[in-house]
């Protein structure tokens, strides 16, 4: 459905987006996960037409972004990062604006407001003022918009940015019920571990423009290879653990050491033996976080407020 | 068909936010009375051209005053619609970028153009209570008033969404007042006779297409112009002409 060849995108000074090469299949939510400036929204707008690459192409429905960039955008629906519904209309008249803009038959244009409107429960809404809408309700109204004609792929900059969690649990579920009624091919960004693990059929992890790993997050959490050991102690014999078979990596985590470990249940003692006197220790499985924290050295959480909190949350009481 | 509709589709936008936002239509009209009564009326007391009392000669100028405020304005504020994703949405649906431009100047200038409507309006009621007087409105007049006003009103949204499509951030509009709106309205003849002007002042006035609306329509309402009917019109057609081709190739080009 979607086939991405040596995506590049520069500005003066960086490369936003760096030799991207991605596979997307029809009927699969995709995500691309990465933190802040990693180039997401950049490689979402090469893709949908709106920023020419650098170099490199791609294409989407078989349409080629550079040559056919009309068909492509027939064949896509997208909600952007930034707002951009206008608030001095109601939403029913945002709906409408759509319609004639994708060139929609009158009375399919109304069926299908109707319709959009009932899956993201804002009929009662329609026709108030944008502007008296919570964001949650304004971004549940994009996300309709961007159905409304029935794309072949929806493409959503990260879906839930800013939200309450209730309005993110909403919008998850509107998301997995598209999928699974519309078999839409949708891709979406988003910084957000969690969204990415409960939404994702396969994800790619992208890091200052570069991908760095492509799978499943089941897969790329099994293919860390163990759990994971959060251990705070004053020093660590990094080499004399690195000599343990079963010990597959060791990281520095917010200046803590994690540790990838195979049967960490069975193993933990011989290794508590090894390092001596710990302040904290705790055993997980691994999430998204500890793939992203292999991968690129760092924890994405140092942009994201939400897993942040959650974390510090955890410190203090294991203090 | 399809680029029909979307053009419909953005001048719908355009004047339903335009007429929802009651205080844009409410200031708009506020700041040419304010003109008309203050300056006009202040200035009238001692000025006067012939038998042309100041407050009259003023009322044509004031009507382009408002044209070239609210045009150039909005089309400015397309800096807003990049700001935020709403242009985005546009520019991403199947539709030629020609099209956008041609929506945003039916928008914009049918925005204008209700301003323009009102104005006249009142200037008519100021005629037929003395409030004002020596303007010849009848059907002819209004109606070349408003042919010559709505297309000087293309030309100069065009100007606007040029420099709108060219600015990334709202913060070069206060350049644009000073640079751009405050000389095109002062060189135009809006608040002044053209005909013996200093020989430094002339050739500005006389490179500012605005002056060839106001001499036209003061020629037409208060029969005071300097040039013919039809070379007044000429100048402001090629004006709007270029400034439209300007504008759709920025369109083009424009980068969000
Ligand atoms: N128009 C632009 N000009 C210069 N740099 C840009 C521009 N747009 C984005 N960037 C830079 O490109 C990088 C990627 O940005 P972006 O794609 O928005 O990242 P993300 O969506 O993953 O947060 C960032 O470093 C950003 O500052
Ligand atoms: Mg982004």
């Amino acid at each position: 459905m979607i086939n991405i060849e040596n995506l590049t995108k520069k500005f003066e000074k960086i490369t936003a987006v760096d030799n991207i090469n991605l596979q997307i299949k029809e009927g699969e939510i995709f995500g691309l996960l990465g933190p802040n400036g990693a180039g997401k929204t950049t490689t979402l707008l090469m893709l949908t037409t709106l920023k020419p690459p650098t170099s490199g192409t791609a294409t989407i429905n078989n349409f080629d972004i550079i040559k056919q960039p009309d068909m492509v955008r027939k064949s896509i629906g997208i909600v952007f990062q930034d707002p951009s519904s206008d608030e001095i209309l109601t939403g029913y008249e945002n709906l409408k604006l759509h319609g004639w803009l994708y060139d929609m038959p009158d009375d399919l244009r109304e069926q299908r407001i109707i319709e959009v409107l009932d899956l993201v429960d804002l009929t009662n809404r329609k026709d108030d003022l944008v502007k008296k809408y919570s964001g949650g309700m304004r971004r549940r109204l994009e996300l309709a918009r961007g159905l409304m004609h029935h794309p072949k792929v929806l493409f959503l900059d990260e879906p839930t940015l800013g939200l309450d969690p209730q309005s993110r649990e909403y919008i998850w579920k509107y998301i997995e019920k598209l999928s699974k009624e519309k078999n839409i091919t949708i891709i979406l960004t988003t910084h957000y571990m969690d969204e990415a693990d409960k939404l994702c059929d396969r994800l790619a992890i992208i890091d200052s423009g570069k991908i760095v790993v492509i799978g499943s997050p089941k897969k790329l959490k099994k293919d860390l290879g163990g759990d994971i050991i959060r251990i705070k102690a004053e020093k660590l014999n990094i080499d004399a653990l690195k000599k343990l078979t079963y010990v597959k990596n060791i990281t520095n985590c917010d200046g803590e050491f994690c540790l990838t470990v195979e049967d960490a249940n069975l193993n933990l003692q011989e290794i508590l033996g090894i390092i001596g006197k710990v302040d904290s220790v705790e055993i997980r499985t691994p999430t998204l976080d500890d793939v992203f924290l292999h991968y690129t050295g760092r924890g994405i959480r140092e942009s994201s407020s939400e897993g942040g909190w959650a974390e510090k949350a955890m410190h203090m009481r294991s203090k | 068909m399809g680029e029909l509709k979307g053009i419909y589709a953005l001048w719908y936008r355009e004047v339903k936010v335009f007429t929802r936002e009651r205080s844009r239509v409410i200031s708009s009209i506020i700041n040419p009375l304010l003109w008309f009564f203050i300056i006009g009326g202040g200035l009238g007391a001692s000025v006067s051209f012939g038998s042309i009392n100041y407050q009259t000669f003023i009322y044509p100028g004031i009507l382009i005053q408002t044209a070239l405020f609210s045009s150039i304005f909005f089309g400015v504020y397309i800096v807003w619609d990049k700001k935020i994703d709403f242009m985005k949405e546009v520019l991403v649906a199947p539709m030629n970028r020609t099209s956008i431009f041609v929506g945003k100047i039916l928008g914009g200038s049918t925005d204008t153009l209700i301003q323009i409507i009102i104005l006249l309006t009142i200037g008519v009621v100021f005629i037929a209570t003395g409030v004002m007087s020596g303007i010849n409105f009848n059907f002819f007049t209004i109606f070349v008033t408003i042919v010559f006003l709505y297309v000087t009103t293309v030309g100069l949204v065009s100007i606007g969404l040029i420099l709108g499509s060219q600015m990334e951030s709202p913060e070069g509009f206060q350049l644009i007042i000073s640079f751009v709106i405050f000389p095109m309205f002062f060189l135009s003849g809006a608040l002044f006779p053209i005909n013996n002007l200093p020989s430094w002042l002339a050739p500005f006035i006389l490179a500012n297409p605005v002056t060839y609306a106001v001499d036209g329509v003061r020629g037409v309402l208060i029969g005071f112009s300097r040039f013919s009917l039809v070379y007044d019109f000429l100048i402001i057609c090629i004006f709007s002409i270029i400034m439209i081709l300007i504008g759709t190739y920025a369109f083009k080009k424009m980068k969000i």
